[in-house]
C-alpha cells in the first residue's frame, strides 16, 4: 500500500512538475552514471551499489544506475571533477559524504562548497565511535580523558584521514574533554585505522559504527562511545559522548546520499528528489543494508538543505580555530 | 580436513558452472588490460546479489583466481601488464614470445600460477592463525623499511646500468608525489586537472610498457614486412611440466615470496611478483640470462603473484579487515548477505566458508587447464603483421586506460608517460623500476608520516624506526641488498660504454 501511494504521488509530481517544462518529461532515457569519491570495496561504495540496485525497476528511475569510482586524497579528487567537469543533464549523479566534503571546502584548496552541489536524498547516516582494542585497560571515555590528561599529547588514536568525520569527531573530543591527543590520520582509510587499533600500534582510534560493529563481533575491539545525539540500535549498549559527560553532537555523523551537479534542470532535479526517497525504501535495498550491518537513514531533498546548512555553520566554527 | 568434508559442495551443478563461468570469465576479463582483479570482482558483485551467499563467493573467489593469472596473457603477448602484478612477467615473458616462444612462456606462467597458487590456498586453509599475528605485526615502520627494501630491488632490476636504474627509480619516486598527499592532503605538482588525482599506477603501467613498443613498431613501417613472420613454436604440454619442474628454485622463492608478502595489508599483491622476481635472479645460476627470455623469470614472477591470493585473505577472514583493495571487494559481497567475516566465521558458516575456499583450490585448477588450452591458441598472437599489432595494441592501451575510471585525464598520462619512456628506453633506461617508484614512493611516504606522527606522541622517531626485532632484521635486509648490488656492480662492470648503448640501439628489432 504504501508503496502503491509512493507510486502514485511520484506520477502525479512527474506529471504536474515536470511533464509541461521543457523537454525533459521522458528523462531518463538513458542508463545514468553515479560517481563514488571512494575506491570499490569501501563502505561508501559498498552502500551506493545497494541503495541503487533497484533504480532499473519500473517504478523506480526505470534505467540502471552504474558506479563508477573516482577515489583519491579523501575524496577530493572525485568531488573537484563532480563540480568541474561532470556534465549537468541529470545522467550524472554523484554520492556525498557529510561533513567530509563541506569541511575539505572550509579548509580550501578544492573547488567545490556546497553551493556547488544540489542534494538529491540521503539514504544513510553511520555515526562515528571511539574504539580500543580487546585487550586495552581503558574501558570507558573517562579512563581514555583521564589518560590524556596524564599525558598530554601523548594518546594516539587513529582515523580515515584529515578533513573527514573521523577528525571532526577528534576534534570535538579535543574541545569537548578541553585535552590535548595525538590523532593520526591513517591513509589506507577506516580500514586501516581499524588495523592499527587491532594491531595495537595506537592506543584507540575513531571508526565508523558499521565497520567497529563488526570487529567487536569478532572479538577484535571495544566500543566506547557513540558520537551522536542518541543510542544507535545496532550498538544500545553503548553510551553517547554526551552520556559521559562530554558536550558533543551529530556533526561527525557520516551522512551518505545522492547529489547532482549545480546547473542540472529543475525538473530533472524535482523528478529525481521525488524518485530516489521511494527507491531507497525498497525491502529488498533496506533488507541487505540490514544484513551489511549499515545504518540507514532516508532523508528527503528539503531535509538534506536544511541539514547541509547547519552543518556548514558547525563545521566553520570548529574549524575555525585550527 | 574440513575443506575435504564440504569439497562436495563445490561440484554440485550450479555451483560447478558458476565456478566454470568465473573462471573463463576470471581469465578473459584478466587478459584484458586495465581490468585488474579488483575492478573484475566489483563487476561481478551485482550478479551474487541473485545468488545464494555460497554461490556467489564461488563466483567471486574462482574470478579473483584467474584473473590474476590471466594478467599474464597480455604482459607475455602485448607486453602490457594488466595490473601491477604482472610487471615482471613482461621482463622475460614478453621477450620470449617476441622469440617466437609465447606458447611456452603461457604454459610456464598458468602452471606457476597453479602450483603458486595452490600453495597460497593450503596456506590459507592451515596456517590461518598463525598467519593473522603476522599480518597484524606489520606497523608503519616495518612498512616503510620494507618500501624501502623495495627501493633496493630498484637498481638491479632490468637496466643496463645501477645508477640509470637508479635514475628511473627516481623518476618513478617523483612522479608518485605528484597529486593530493595522501595524509595531509597537500596538494603537489598540479599542473593540470588530468593529474589532479595523481599518477594512476594502471594507466602509468599501459603507457610504460606498451606505448614504447607501439612507436618502435610504427617506426619500422612497412618495408621490413616480410623480414617480420616469426615462427611460432609448437611447445607441447610435458616439456613445459618438465621445465617447471627443473626450475626448483625458481618455483620455490616465487611461491615463498609471494606468500609471506601477499600476507602485508596494503603491499601485498602489487610487488610480489617485482620482489620475487629480482630474488630468484639473485639467486639463481643464470642471473646474466634474466631479461633475455629466461624461463626462470617467468616461473618466478607467475608463482609469486598467484601465491599472494590465499594469504591476502588472511586478514578478511579472521579479522574482518580487508588487507587488499580486492579483499575489500570481497568483503561487501560477504555483507551483502549478512555474514560478517572473523575467527568465528568457519564455525558460524562453515558451508559458505569452506566451500568458499574450496572453490579457490579447484579454481586454481581450472584455472590451469584452461590456461594451457589459450596457451596453445593465443600464442600465433606473434604471427601477426607489425602495423597491424600496433594498431591492436594502441587501440586496447586507449581502452585500457579509459576504462579505469572512466577519464580521458588517464589516458592523457598514459599517452605522455609512453612517449617519455620510448625516448628513456633510447638511453638505457628502463620501466620496471620507474613503476616500482610509482608504486613504493607512496608507501614510504605515508608510512613514515604516520609513523613520525604516532612516535612524536610517544618513544620519539630514532627509537620508534630503529628498536624492534622485526625493524632491525628489514634494516639488515635492506643493508644486504644494497652492499649485493654494489658487490655485483664492481665485479662486473656493468658500465654501458656509448659503444655498448649505439650497439645495443642498433640491435633493436
Amino acid at each position: 500500500m504504501k508503496k502503491w501511494i509512493a507510486g502514485a504521488v511520484m506520477a502525479l509530481a512527474t506529471m504536474s512538475g515536470s511533464a509541461y517544462a521543457d523537454g525533459h518529461e521522458a528523462y531518463p532515457e538513458r542508463p545514468i552514471l553515479m560517481m563514488v569519491s571512494y575506491g570499490a570495496g569501501g563502505a561508501t561504495d559498498f552502500q551506493a551499489r545497494i541503495v541503487t540496485m533497484t533504480a532499473g525497476n519500473e517504478d523506480a528511475l526505470g534505467m540502471p544506475i552504474a558506479i563508477v569510482n573516482r577515489p583519491g586524497a579523501g575524496g577530493r579528487v572525485g568531488w573537484n571533477w563532480f563540480a568541474t567537469e561532470a556534465e549537468a543533464d541529470g545522467y550524472t549523479l554523484g554520492a556525498y559524504n557529510i561533513p567530509h566534503f563541506i569541511a575539505q571546502s572550509i579548509e580550501g584548496g578544492v573547488s567545490y562548497s556546497t553551493d556547488d552541489f544540489e542534494p538529491i536524498a540521503n539514504w544513510g547516516a553511520d555515526p562515528a565511535v571511539f574504539v580500543v582494542g580487546a585487550d586495552s585497560d581503558f574501558n570507558s571515555m573517562e579512563d581514555v580523558v583521564t589518560y590524556a590528561k596524564e599525558n598530554p599529547g601523548g594518546l594516539t588514536f587513529s582515523g580515515a584521514g584529515l578533513f573527514v568525520g573521523h577528525h571532526i569527531a577528534a576534534l570535538q573530543l579535543e574541545k569537548a574533554a578541553g585535552v590535548k591527543l595525538a590523532y593520526i590520520p591513517n591513509n589506507a582509510g577506516g580500514a586501516g585505522a581499524m588495523r592499527a587499533v587491532i594491531a595495537g600500534e595506537v592506543l584507540g582510534g575513531v571508526n565508523n559504527l558499521s565497520d567497529a560493529f563488526r570487529a567487536q563481533a569478532a572479538g577484535n575491539v571495544k566500543i566506547l562511545g557513540v558520537f551522536d545525539l542518541e543510542r544507535n540500535s545496532f550498538l544500545p549498549d553503548v553510551p553517547t559522548m554526551k552520556e559521559q559527560g562530554f558536550d558533543i553532537d551529530n556533526a561527525s555523523v557520516n551522512f551518505r546520499g545522492v547529489m547532482v551537479p549545480k546547473g542540472t534542470p529543475q525538473p530533472i532535479i524535482d523528478k529525481l528528489a521525488a524518485t530516489v526517497p521511494t527507491m531507497f525504501e525498497n525491502s529488498r535495498v533496506q533488507s541487505r543494508m540490514e544484513a551489511g550491518g549499515s545504518p540507514m537513514h532516508i532523508m528527503t531533498r528539503d531535509e538534506v538543505l536544511e541539514m547541509w546548512a547547519a552543518r556548514q555553520e558547525t563545521l566553520e566554527a570548529l574549524l575555525a580555530g585550527l | 580436513m574440513d575443506f575435504l568434508f564440504y569439497l562436495d559442495d563445490v561440484f554440485t551443478p550450479i555451483n560447478f558452472g558458476l565456478l566454470l563461468l568465473g573462471t573463463i570469465g576470471g581469465l578473459i576479463l584478466g587478459a584484458t588490460p586495465g581490468l585488474s582483479p579488483t575492478m573484475a570482482v566489483a563487476l561481478l558483485i551485482p550478479f551474487t546479489f541473485q545468488l545464494e551467499p555460497q554461490q556467489g563467493l564461488i563466483l567471486l573467489g574462482a574470478a579473483y583466481t584467474s584473473t590474476v593469472a590471466g594478467g599474464a596473457v597480455s604482459a607475455i603477448l602485448l607486453k602490457i601488464p594488466g595490473a601491477p602484478a604482472n610487471i615482471a612477467t613482461t621482463l622475460d615473458g614478453h621477450t620470449m614470445a617476441t622469440k617466437g616462444e609465447g606458447a611456452k612462456a603461457l604454459q610456464l606462467s598458468f602452471l606457476a600460477s597453479a602450483v603458486g597458487g595452490l600453495f597460497g590456498v593450503f596456506l590459507l586453509i592451515f596456517l590461518t592463525p598463525v598467519l593473522a599475528q603476522w599480518a597484524l605485526a606489520f606497523g608503519p615502520s616495518h612498512l616503510f623499511w620494507l618500501a624501502i627494501l623495495g627501493v633496493t630491488v630498484i637498481g638491479t632490476l632490468d637496466s643496463s646500468s645501477v645508477v640509470k636504474g637508479l635514475l628511473s627509480g627516481c623518476i618513478g619516486l617523483w612522479l608518485a608525489t605528484i597529486g593530493f598527499d595522501d595524509i595531509m592532503g597537500a596538494q603537489r605538482f598540479i599542473f593540470h586537472p588530468a593529474v589532479s588525482g595523481g599518477i594512476n599506477v594502471i594507466p602509468a603501467l599501459i603507457g610504460l610498457f606498451a606505448i614504447p613498443q607501439v612507436i618502435t613498431m610504427f617506426t619500422k613501417g612497412r618495408h621490413k614486412a616480410e623480414a617480420e613472420v616469426i615462427e611460432v613454436k609448437r611447445h607441447p604440454i610435458r616439456l613445459a611440466i618438465l621445465e617447471v619442474a627443473r626450475r626448483k628454485t625458481a618455483l620455490a622463492i616465487g611461491t615463498l615470496t609471494g606468500s609471506i608478502i601477499g600476507l602485508i595489508p596494503g603491499v601485498g599483491g602489487q610487488i610480489a611478483g617485482l620482489v620475487a622476481y629480482d630474488q630468484a635472479k639473485k639467486f639463481s645460476k643464470e642471473s646474466e640470462k634474466f631479461g633475455t627470455g629466461h624461463s626462470e623469470g617467468v616461473i618466478a614472477a607467475e608463482s609469486a603473484n598467484n601465491a599472494m591470493v590465499g594469504p591476502s585473505l588472511v586478514p578478511l577472514l579472521t579479522l574482518s579487515i580487508p588487507g587488499s583493495p580486492t579483499a575489500a571487494v570481497l568483503l561487501g559481497g560477504l555483507l551483502i548477505h549478512g555474514i560478517f567475516p572473523g575467527p568465528d566465521l568457519f564455525i558460524n558458516y562453515p558451508q559458505v566458508a569452506w566451500t568458499f575456499i574450496d572453490s579457490m583450490l579447484i579454481g586454481q585448477l581450472l584455472m590451469c587447464i584452461f590456461g594451457l588450452y589459450i596457451a596453445g591458441l593465443a600464442a600465433s598472437v606473434a604471427r601477426v603483421p607489425h602495423a597491424v599489432m600496433a594498431a591492436v595494441v594502441l587501440g586496447l592501451a586507449v581502452f585500457g586506460s579509459y576504462s579505469v575510471q572512466n577519464s580521458m585525464g588517464d589516458v592523457y598520462v598514459m599517452a605522455s608517460l609512453g612517449l617519455a619512456m620510448y625516448f628513456l628506453e633510447r638511453f638505457g633506461f628502463s620501466a620496471a623500476p620507474l613503476v616500482l617508484g610509482l608504486i613504493l614512493g607512496p608507501i614510504a611516504e605515508a608510512n613514515f608520516i604516520q609513523g613520525s606522527m604516532i612516535a612524536n606522541a610517544t618513544v620519539g622517531v630514532g627509537s620508534y624506526f630503529f628498536t624492534g626485532w622485526l625493524n632491525w632484521l628489514l634494516i639488515v635486509i635492506v643493508l644486504a641488498s644494497v652492499s649485493y648490488s654494489v658487490w655485483m656492480e664492481i665485479a662486473q662492470r656493468r658500465y654501458t660504454t656509448k659503444d655498448d648503448a649505439v650497439a645495443k640501439e642498433e640491435a633493436l628489432p
